[in-house]
C-alpha cells in the first residue's frame, strides 16, 4: 500500500495470515531487501477451540511503502527467530514470546521486556548477563534512582571503572495499559492515551485520534490536523529543552540548568494557555482540536518568538563551554552502523547519523503543506544527541512560526463536523506514527468481524532505543551512565505499558 | 564571561515571589457544579469520565479520581459543569476531596502544629514513581526550578531515603513496582509521612481497576496530603504542603 502518509488501514479478510515459518521467511527477505522493520507483535487468541497466535509484522519498504505480514502459529509452535541474522528484530521477539509463549528458536538474549501477566512481581528473577574473569565486579543501581525520575534497574559489569556491559531490566512501570484500553469505547480512550508516556501525551493522542478516524472512516479538516501538529512541534519543543536541562545540570553547567528550566515553562505555560493543561492534555480529541483564537495564535508566536532568542543565547553558551565539550565529546557513541543494525529510531538514530523521521518520509498532509526539516548529526555522542536536541526545537520554533504567520489559515474554529457516531470498520488493521519527541510513536488498532476493537498494540520509540543505551555505555565509565542515559532520556512508562 | 553575563541578565528574575498568589492562565483546575437541573435519567458526564470521579444525585466530582480532563463539560446538556484555574485541591482529608454544589470548594487544609514543630523550616523529600506516566514526576521536578523554587523555603528533593523525612508518592503502585516502594519506605527514619500526588497515587486513577495494580502499601496508613491532578500542577502541590507545614510567605 503505497502511502504518503503515516496511517495504514489493511483489509484483513482480503489477506489471511500464513504459517508461522512462511512469515518468519517473508520478513527474511524483506530485512534483506533493506527494508526497515516498524514493528513485529502478536496477539494470543482462540479459534476453531484452539489457542494460538497472530503475528503482525509492519515494513516501510525503502520506496517508503508500507506493508503488513501476517503469521499463525497453534499454542507450542515454534519458528526460527529473525533475530539470530537481523537484531533489529531482537526487542519485538522478545516481548512476542513474553506477551503470547509463541517461541522464537535460536534467540540469543529471550528475556522478559517488562514481567508482565504471570511474571509480575519476579523482578528479581530477572537472568543477567554474567561476565566472568578476575577482579570483574557488577553494580547494580535502581530500581529508585537519585534523581525525580522513573525506575528502572540497571546492572554494570565493569573491570575497573570501565563497563564492558550494562545491562537494562525494566518492567517496574507496568500497569497493563493494553488490556485498559480494551475496556473502554474506542472513541472514549484519549485520557488512557495521554498517560501512556504522559510526557508525550500529544503525539499519542494525536496517532490514536488518526487511527479511530480512519477506522471509521471520519475524516478531519485539514485544520484539525494542523492543530494537531501545532500541539506536537510545542511538546516536541518542552521534552527538548527538558533533556537540555538534564543534561545541563547533570554536568553541573548551572546556568544551563536554570535557564533551560524557566524557558521550558515558558512553552508548557503556553500550552496550558491553550488547552488548559501543561503538557497538552485535552487539546486533541478523536474528530477535533481545540482551536486558536486570534488572541491565542498571537500569544502563541509572542511566546515562540522570545522564546527563540532566549534558546540561542544559552544554546551558544552551553556549545562553547570547555567544561561540557569535555564532558560530552567523545562519550557514549553510537555508530551509524551500531543503530541502523540495531533498529534504532528518532533523534537517538538521528544523532548517529542515520536519516530517519516519519514526519519526512512519511509527511501526510500537514508535513506536506509544511515540510519538516530533516536533521541530523554524525558524531553518535552525547554531544551529537545534545546538539540534535538543539537543531530539532529550533527547527520546531521555525515550523511553528511559519504556520502561526500564514494568514491563509484559520485556526480559530475548526468546524469539523463530530461524525463520530460511525462504526468501526471489520476486520481491519489499522497503524498510525506519530513523530514524536523520541521518535515514532506506534499505534496498531485491530478490530473484529463486528468492529470490536480486538486488539490495541502501543509502541513507544523507547522500547528499541534501550538497548542502543545499554550499547553506548560499552566501553565507557560508569560515571558516564548518567549522561548517556540523559542524552537518551527514554522512556520507562512507555516501554512498561 | 561576559557572554554568561548577558545570558544572566536576559534571564533576569524569574522566581514567582507570591507562590500562593500565582495566576496560572487557562489551567483547567478546580470543577464548577452549577444547581441547574440534570436532564431526566441523563447521565452523559458519566460516560464521559474516563475514571469514575462523578456519581449523580446530587453530582458531585472526587477530585482524588479526577484526572481534570474536561471531557464532562462539553457534553452536559444543562451546563451544569465548568472548571477554573483554582489550583489550591490538596486536602488532608480524602473524603474532602469531593466536590458538589453544595460543597462547592476543597476545605481549607488546617495548620498541623506537629509537623510546623517538626518539619516547618526544613523538610526533605524522597520521591518514589510506581507506574507513573512521567507527568506527575516532571511537575515535581519543575518544584524546584527557578519559577518555582521550593527550596526557598527548606523544602527539598533528595536522592537517599536515609536523608528524607516523607516520601512523594506518584504513580497507581504497579505490582512490579511494589517491593522496591516498600523497600525505599522502611528506609526512610522516623517519624515520616507520605504525600499522595496525582490521581494515580491518591485513587489509582485511570488505572484503579488494573490488575497489574496493586495498592495494599497504602491500607497500612494514610498519607498526610493528598494533592489532585494529572498531572498535579506545581501551585497545587506548594499551596499545600505550605498549608499543611505552616509556612507564611
Amino acid at each position: 500500500m503505497r502511502t504518503s502518509k503515516a496511517v495504514l488501514i489493511a483489509d484483513l479478510r482480503s489477506s489471511p495470515p500464513k504459517s508461522s515459518y512462511e512469515f518468519s521467511h517473508r520478513c527474511a527477505d524483506s530485512l534483506d531487501a533493506g527494508d526497515h522493520l516498524i514493528t513485529l507483535f502478536g496477539r494470543h487468541e482462540k479459534s476453531n477451540r484452539h489457542w494460538g497466535t497472530i503475528v503482525t509484522a509492519v515494513f516501510q519498504t525503502t520506496a517508503g511503502e508500507l506493508k503488513v505480514f501476517r503469521g499463525q502459529a497453534e499454542d507450542g509452535k515454534h519458528y526460527p527467530s529473525l533475530t539470530h541474522t537481523y537484531p533489529v528484530a531482537q526487542i519485538f521477539e522478545r516481548e512476542l514470546w513474553e506477551q503470547t509463549g509463541l517461541q522464537p528458536d535460536g534467540h540469543p538474549w529471550l528475556k522478559p521486556v517488562r514481567f508482565e501477566g504471570e511474571r509480575q512481581q519476579r523482578m528479581t528473577d530477572y537472568p543477567f548477563f554474567k561476565v566472568r574473569g578476575r577482579e570483574v565486579h557488577e553494580v547494580g543501581v535502581g530500581p529508585i534512582h537519585a534523581g525525580v525520575i522513573e525506575p528502572g534497574h540497571f546492572r554494570f559489569m565493569c573491570l575497573g571503572e570501565k563497563v564492558h556491559h550494562l545491562e537494562i531490566q525494566l518492567g517496574y512501570q507496568h500497569r497493563g495499559v493494553e488490556a485498559l484500553l480494551l475496556r473502554r469505547p474506542p472513541m472514549a480512550l484519549a485520557s488512557i492515551v495521554e498517560s501512556i508516556c504522559g510526557d508525550s501525551s500529544v503525539a499519542y493522542a494525536w496517532g490514536y485520534c488518526a487511527a479511530v478516524e480512519a477506522l471509521s472512516n471520519s475524516p478531519v479538516s485539514l485544520e484539525t490536523d494542523l492543530l494537531r501538529g501545532i500541539a506536537l512541534e510545542m511538546e516536541r519543543i518542552a521534552m527538548h529543552v527538558a533533556t537540555l536541562n538534564g543534561l545541563a545540570t547533570d554536568v553541573a553547567f548551572l546556568q544551563g540548568g536554570g535557564t533551560y528550566g524557566r524557558l521550558r515553562t515558558a512553552i508548557i505555560n503556553a500550552t496550558q494557555r491553550v488547552c488548559g493543561n501543561r503538557f497538552g492534555r485535552g487539546w486533541l480529541r478523536p474528530g477535533r482540536a481545540r482551536e486558536l483564537s486570534e488572541v491565542l495564535r498571537q500569544d502563541l508566536i509572542q511566546t515562540l518568538t522570545a522564546f527563540a532568542r532566549d534558546f540561542t543565547e544559552i544554546n551558544e553558551l552551553m556549545l562553547a563551554s570547555l567544561s561540557v565539550k569535555a564532558r560530552f565529546q567523545g562519550t557514549g557513541i553510537v555508530s551509524t552502523k551500531t543503530a541502523q543494525e540495531l533498529g534504532l529510531v528518532g533523534v537517538v538514530a538521528r544523532a548517529s547519523g542515520v536519516e530517519i523521521d516519519t514526519r519526512v518520509q512519511l509527511p501526510g498532509r500537514v508535513y506536506e503543506r509544511f515540510p519538516a526539516e530533516l536533521i541530523t548529526e554524525s558524531s553518535g555522542d552525547c554531544w551529537a544527541r545534545m546538539k540534535q536536541r538543539m537543531r530539532e526545537a529550533d527547527a520546531s520554533v521555525q515550523w511553528l512560526l511559519k504556520v502561526l504567520g500564514d494568514t491563509a489559515l484559520d485556526l480559530s474554529g475548526s468546524a469539523a463536523p463530530d461524525a463520530l457516531g460511525k462504526p468501526l470498520a471489520p476486520e481491519t488493521l489499522c497503524l498510525s506514527l506519530i513523530e514524536g519527541t523520541r521518535g515514532p510513536v506506534v499505534q496498531v488498532l485491530e478490530t473484529s468481524s463486528q468492529g470490536q476493537l480486538l486488539h490495541y498494540k502501543v509502541q513507544d520509540p523507547s522500547l528499541p532505543n534501550w538497548f542502543g543505551l545499554a550499547m553506548a555505555l560499552r566501553d565507557n565509565d560508569i560515571s558516564d551512565f548518567p549522561i548517556c542515559n540523559k542524552s537518551f532520556d527514554l522512556s520507562y512508562c512507555g516501554n512498561d505499558l | 564571561m561576559i557572554k554568561s553575563i548577558l545570558v544572566r541578565k536576559s534571564q533576569g528574575s524569574q522566581y514567582i515571589p507570591d507562590l500562593r498568589a500565582a495566576n496560572p492562565i487557562g489551567f483547567r483546575g478546580k470543577p464548577v457544579i452549577s444547581e441547574a437541573a440534570c436532564a431526566n435519567g441523563c447521565n452523559a458526564c458519566l460516560a464521559a469520565c474516563p475514571s469514575r470521579a462523578i456519581s449523580l444525585d446530587p453530582v458531585r466530582i472526587d477530585m482524588g479520581r479526577c484526572v481534570l480532563c474536561g471531557d464532562c463539560e462539553p457534553v452536559c446538556p444543562s451546563e451544569k459543569l465548568s472548571f477554573n484555574n483554582d489550583f489550591k485541591l490538596a486536602s488532608t482529608d480524602r473524603d474532602a476531596l469531593t466536590i458538589s454544589s453544595a460543597h462547592p470548594d476543597i476545605d481549607p487544609i488546617k495548620v498541623s502544629e506537629a509537623l510546623h514543630k517538626r518539619f516547618g523550616r526544613s523538610l526533605k523529600l524522597r520521591s518514589v514513581s510506581a507506574g507513573g506516566c512521567n507527568g506527575c514526576e516532571m511537575e515535581i521536578n519543575a518544584l524546584s526550578n527557578v519559577n518555582f523554587d521550593l527550596g526557598r523555603y527548606g523544602i527539598d528533593m533528595v536522592a537517599s531515603p536515609r536523608h528524607a523525612d516523607g516520601l512523594v508518592l506518584s504513580g497507581p503502585i504497579s505490582r512490579n513496582m511494589a517491593d522496591a516502594l516498600q523497600i525505599a519506605w522502611d528506609a526512610i527514619p522516623e517519624p515520616k509521612l507520605v504525600i499522595a500526588v496525582g490521581a494515580c497515587a491518591i485513587s489509582g486513577g485511570i488505572f484503579a481497576e488494573c490488575n497489574e495494580v496493586d495498592r495494599a502499601f497504602l491500607d497500612k496508613f494514610k498519607p498526610a496530603l493528598y494533592v489532585p491532578g494529572c498531572p498535579t500542577h506545581p501551585l497545587s502541590f506548594i499551596s499545600g504542603i505550605l498549608d499543611l507545614l505552616g509556612i507564611s510567605d
